[in-house]
C-alpha cells in the first residue's frame, strides 16, 4: 500500500501480479500477432483505454472508501450529450472555437453535480452506496433520454473532434490528458491527507470516526471526484466520435469495476493502489485489442472477460487468504 | 409528550412507507387517469410485472441468503434465446426440458462460485453477466430468433394464453409466490436461509450447512429465471439476444422496494410481489398520464431511494443518518 519501498522486483511482482500479467499478454500477443507490435498500435491501446481508465480513477477512490458507484455509465452519455449539444447553441455562435469551452464546463459540472448528489444521499441518508448509484443508474440514463429526446448530436465544430484524434509528440492527446490524471490521483492517494484518510475510512470505518476524520464529506469529496472523472470521460469519448449518443457508456460501470478489481482494489474498502488500477485498465485494454487484432468475435471477448474477472478472484482468495481468520465451513 | 406521539405515528407511517406510497400513487393516478382503476389495466398491467416478478421472488430468496444475483437479465436473454430456437428443432416439450437444464447448470456455477468457493456474489455475478451475454450471442451467432408456426403451438398458452379468464403468466407469478412464500416462511430450509443470511458465523455454528444453502438460493433464482423464460418466449414467439438487458436492475428494485435488506437476513415474498407490482403501476400510471417512457426510469430513482431511507430511517428511529 503507502509503503512502496521496492525491496526486490520479484517481491513487488507477487504483490501487483497484474503487471506480470500484462507482460505476459504482451509477449503473447506480440508473437500470435504480426499487427500487435506497432507505435500506431500502442497508441490505438492507449487512447482506448483512456476513456474506461479516467472512470477507473475516480473509481478506486471510491471503492477503497468502501463505497460503489454504478451511475459511471450513466454520467458518461450525460456529459457526452450535454457537452456537444450546448457547444452547438445559437447563442455562441459567434464565439467560434470558444464555443466549445461552455459544452465542456458544462459536462464537468453536470458530472460533479450528480457525484455530490449520490455521495450526499449516501452521507445523509445512510443508505447503501449500491442502492443508491444503482438507482442514479437507472434514473440519470432516463435524465438523458428525457433531455436528448432519444436523438444523437453530432459536433459541427471540427475542432473538438480533431482534439481527439490529436497528438502530442509521439502519445495521443487523450492518452496524455489520462496519464496526467493518473498522476494527479496517484498524487492524491499517496502523498495528501486526504488520500490518507481515504484508506481509513474504507479500511475501518469506526476507528476513523474516533481518529476525528470526518466520514460524510470525505465520501462525499470522492464521489465527487469519480462524477468529475466519469463526465471526463464523457468529453474525451464524444471528442473521438464527434458525437454523442443516449446509449453511449452502456455497461462501462462493469469495465471499470472489472478493471478496478483486476488492479487489487478490495470490494470491502481499505486496499488498493492507482498503481495497480492502471495495471488492471492496461490490462482490459491490451486484451481487447490483442483480440480483436487476432479477429476472436467480439461474444467470445465477453466470455473470456467475465472468465478472468472470476478467476483473478479465486486467485487472489488463494494467495491472500487469512488463516485465523477464516472460517471453514 | 406531544413530540413522542409525533414520532411513534411518524415511524408506523415509515413503516409501512412502501404501502402509504403505493396508495398515495393510487389515488393520485386514478384522479389523472379514469381508465388507471379498469379492471382490463390493472389485469394487463400485472401481466407484464409477471416476468420480472417470477425473477423477483428468486432473487428475493437469494438476497435474504445474504448473497446478491446480477445475472439474471443476461440468463433471461439466454434461456429465452434457447428455448425459443429449440422449440422449433425438437419441439416445445423437449426444448423447455434442455432449457431448463442449462439454466440450472449457470445458477449452479453461481451457486458453487459463491456459495462453495466463498467469492464475493457482487463480482462473481458480474462476471457471469458478461459470460452469460457473451455465451447467447455465440449459442445464435448473434442473429434474433423466430418461432415459425406461432398460432399452432400449444406454447403461447404460457404467454398469451388464460387459465380461468386470468391470463396465464398472472396465474404462475402468483403460484410461484405462494410456494416461495410457504417454503420462506414454513420450512426449515426456509428458516436456514434466513440465518444464513442474518449471521453466517452463528448460522454454521448451529450446524446450518451454509455452501449448500447458498448453492440452493441460486438454484431456485436460475429456475425462477428458465420459468420468466418460458413466460416471455411464449408472449413475444420469439427472442433477441438482449432481450435481457437492464432486467436485473429492475428485479432488485422491485426486491429493494419490498424491503429486503441487500445486508441479508430480513425480506419477505409478499412484499417482493408489491414491490414488483408498485414498480408496474408506477410505469403504467405514468405512461397513461402521458409523460415519456424515459420518464417512469427518473420516478424509479426517486423511489428505491425514499423507499429504502424510510424503511432504515423507521429502523433506526431518526430520519438522518449518523454518519459524521
Amino acid at each position: 500500500m503507502a509503503d512502496t519501498v521496492i525491496k526486490s522486483p520479484v517481491r513487488w511482482l507477487a504483490a501487483n501480479p497484474i503487471w506480470g500479467f500484462i507482460v505476459l499478454i504482451f509477449v503473447f500477443f506480440s508473437f500470435a500477432n504480426p499487427y500487435f507490435f506497432a507505435l500506431q498500435n500502442f497508441q490505438n491501446i492507449l487512447v482506448q483505454t483512456s476513456t474506461i481508465g479516467l472512470i477507473a480513477l475516480g473509481m478506486t477512490l471510491v471503492m477503497i472508501n468502501g463505497n460503489i458507484d454504478l451511475s459511471v455509465g450513466a454520467v458518461v452519455a450525460l456529459a457526452a450529450s450535454l457537452c456537444v449539444d450546448i457547444q452547438g447553441w445559437e447563442m455562441f455562435a459567434d464565439w467560434g472555437n470558444w464555443a466549445i469551452l461552455p459544452g465542456v464546463i458544462a459536462a464537468l459540472v453536470a458530472g460533479t453535480a450528480l457525484g455530490a448528489l449520490n455521495g450526499f444521499i449516501v452521507w445523509k441518508t445512510g443508505v447503501d452506496a449500491f442502492i443508491v448509484t444503482l438507482g442514479a443508474m437507472l434514473g440519470v440514463r432516463g435524465l438523458v433520454f428525457v433531455y436528448t429526446k432519444e436523438q444523437s448530436f453530432f459536433a459541427m465544430n471540427f475542432a473538438f473532434s480533431d482534439f481527439g484524434s490529436s497528438n502530442m509528440g509521439p502519445l495521443p492527446t487523450l492518452a496524455v490528458l489520462f496519464l496526467v490524471c493518473t498522476a494527479a490521483v496517484y498524487f492524491l492517494l499517496a502523498r495528501t491527507v486526504h488520500g490518507r484518510n481515504t484508506y481509513a475510512v474504507g479500511g475501518n470505518r469506526s476507528a476513523a470516526v474516533n481518529a476525528g476524520i470526518r466520514v460524510g464529506p470525505h465520501m462525499l469529496i470522492n464521489f465527487m471526484i469519480v462524477g468529475f472523472f466519469a463526465a471526463l470521460a464523457g468529453v474525451t469519448l464524444s471528442s473521438q466520435m464527434g458525437a454523442a449518443t443516449p446509449n453511449l457508456g452502456t455497461n462501462y460501470e462493469l469495465w471499470v469495476i472489472t478493471s478496478v478489481v483486476l488492479g487489487g482494489t478490495k470490494l470491502n474498502g481499505g486496499a488498493g493502489t492507482i498503481l495497480g488500477t492502471l495495471g488492471g485498465v492496461l490490462a482490459i485494454g491490451i486484451l481487447r485489442n490483442g483480440m480483436n487484432l487476432m479477429q476472436v468475435p467480439a461474444f467470445y471477448v465477453l466470455v473470456i472477460l467475465g472468465t478472468i474477472l472470476i478467476a483473478v478472484l479465486l486467485l487472489d482468495k488463494q494467495l491472500n487468504r487469512k488463516g485465523k481468520e477464516e472460517l471453514r465451513v | 409528550m406531544n413530540r413522542d406521539r409525533w414520532k411513534t405515528i411518524a415511524s408506523v407511517l415509515a413503516r409501512q412507507g412502501i404501502l402509504v406510497a403505493f396508495a398515495l400513487f393510487l389515488i393520485g393516478f386514478s384522479i389523472f387517469s379514469d381508465r388507471f382503476l379498469s379492471p382490463e389495466n390493472i389485469l394487463s398491467v400485472m401481466r407484464s410485472s409477471a416476468i420480472i416478478g417470477v425473477m423477483a421472488l428468486g432473487v428475493t430468496v437469494v438476497v435474504i441468503g445474504g448473497n446478491l444475483d446480477l445475472s439474471v437479465g443476461s440468463m433471461l436473454s439466454f434461456s429465452t434465446v434457447l428455448v425459443v430456437d429449440l422449440h422449433d428443432k425438437i419441439g416445445p416439450a423437449p426444448a423447455i426440458g434442455v432449457m431448463l437444464v442449462a439454466t440450472l447448470a449457470l445458477g449452479a456455477v453461481n451457486g458453487l462460485l459463491v456459495g462453495v468457493a466463498r467469492l464475493n456474489s457482487l463480482i462473481v455475478t458480474l462476471g457471469m453477466l458478461s459470460a452469460i451475454q457473451g455465451l447467447t450471442l455465440i449459442y445464435s451467432g448473434g442473429k434474433n430468433v423466430d418461432i415459425v408456426n406461432q398460432d399452432q403451438t400449444w406454447f403461447k398458452i404460457f404467454g398469451r394464453g388464460t387459465i380461468a379468464d386470468i391470463p396465464t403468466p398472472i396465474v404462475i407469478f402468483a403460484v410461484g409466490a405462494i410456494l416461495l412464500h410457504l417454503m420462506m416462511a414454513y420450512t426449515p430450509f426456509g428458516r436456514r436461509i434466513y440465518a444464513t443470511g442474518g449471521n453466517a458465523t452463528a448460522a454454521v455454528f448451529s450446524g446450518v450447512r451454509r455452501s449448500r444453502v447458498v448453492f440452493l438460493t441460486y438454484l431456485i433464482s436460475a429456475s425462477g429465471v428458465a420459468i420468466a423464460a418460458i413466460i416471455l418466449g411464449s408472449r413475444v414467439m420469439g427472442s433477441q439476444n438482449n432481450v435481457g438487458q437492464g432486467y436485473e436492475l429492475q428485479v432488485l428494485a422491485g426486491v429493494i422496494l419490498g424491503g429486503t435488506s441487500l445486508l441479508g437476513g430480513a425480506g419477505t415474498i409478499w412484499k417482493t410481489v408489491i414491490g414488483v407490482l408498485i414498480l408496474g403501476f408506477i410505469q403504467n400510471g405514468l405512461l397513461l398520464m402521458g409523460f415519456e417512457y424515459y420518464v417512469q426510469w427518473l420516478v424509479t430513482w426517486v423511489v428505491i431511494i425514499l423507499a429504502v431511507w424510510l424503511d432504515i430511517a423507521a429502523k433506526r428511529g431518526r430520519l438522518l443518518s449518523p454518519i459524521a
